[in-house]
């Protein structure tokens, strides 16, 4: 087991609050994907097209 | 491929989404070996067991002050090229930098206490990292306050390259004035003098960082373009009626 001595509180916050502000990234990034692929999938169902279409293989 | 047939749009997404697992998978794969390291990694004789936050917390700076140079890169894009592409890599840098350069403020104050006595102290390195810290938050309200892209872009790039002055000021700080945060011991004239023993650890945490970085940076690029393509959708339908 690693000994972190007298200060292990602070060593143990401080990567905490990485992993928490990297897990809070990761998500944000990863929703945001998700809200955005799923409006652009409603437009497509309408049968709103961009003006420049889409190139080979291109999902929107 | 050149640079230019990247710049395209379509051409971007298509190549990111193939890149983008790849740069995933090497990103665990060097956190991996880099925590492997630190668990390994000796105690300083001064600091203790205290040196594990160094780990974090410097490769958390370098890519807080990276984020602002890719800002200002993509800046440049912006107003001498005026390429959407480059509006979209600025734009995505800003929240990934911030949190960086938050991680960063929060680890050093956590380092500071039991090292220093304090969680802060207004000194030139602190203060000017702090500063960046703001600057992030101001070209991110920037570009929410402006609902045109192309206009919000341009503010966004001119405020990213008059904050680029502070990337020096950060950097050399601990030399121009009196701080009570150490002067630079990786990144100097004369090499570094960190021992490999804990300086091997460090490269290989900054290389992960640095994978984290670009891999995040990459998505939320590809997340900026289907808003752009919400965006012009919306238009679309919006005018739709009155063109019938």
């Amino acid at each position: 087991m690693m000994q972190l001595g007298p200060h292990a509180a602070f060593i143990v916050t401080a990567y905490a609050a990485a992993i928490a502000i990297v897990a809070a990234l990761v998500a944000w990034i990863v929703l945001d994907q998700r809200h955005l692929a799923r409006l652009l999938e409603e437009f497509e169902a309408r049968g709103v097209a961009r003006r420049s279409g889409r190139a080979d293989g291109e999902k929107w | 491929m050149s640079l230019i047939q990247l710049a395209n749009p379509s051409r971007f997404l298509a190549v990111s989404g193939r890149a983008l697992p790849w740069l995933s998978a090497a990103t665990v794969l060097v956190f991996a070996i880099g925590i492997i390291q630190i668990y390994f990694a000796p105690d300083d004789y001064q600091q203790g067991a205290t040196v594990k936050i160094m780990f974090i917390h410097v490769p958390a700076a370098w890519l807080g002050i990276f984020g602002w140079l890719l800002m200002s890169a993509a800046a440049l894009g912006t107003l001498v090229w005026r390429h959407p592409l480059a509006d979209m890599a600025g734009k995505a840098a800003a929240p990934i930098g911030s949190a960086f350069t938050l991680m960063c403020l929060v680890t050093g104050s956590l380092w500071g206490r039991p090292m220093w006595g304090t969680y802060w102290v207004w000194d030139a390195r602190l203060t000017s990292v702090l500063v960046l810290f703001l600057m992030y938050l101001g070209v991110i309200a920037l570009w929410r306050t402006i609902e045109d892209p192309t206009q919000a872009a341009r503010a966004a790039a001119v405020l990213t390259l008059v904050g680029a002055i502070n990337v020096p000021i950060i950097k050399f700080s601990v030399d121009w004035w009196n701080t009570l945060h150490q002067p630079a011991s990786v990144l100097r004239l004369g090499g570094s003098t960190i021992h490999p023993a804990i300086l091997v650890p460090l490269i290989v945490m900054a290389i992960a960082f640095t994978l984290l970085f670009l891999t995040l940076h990459l998505a939320a690029m590809r997340n900026e373009i289907m808003r752009r393509r919400v965006r012009s959708m919306m238009m679309l339908q919006a005018a739709a009626p009155a063109e019938s």
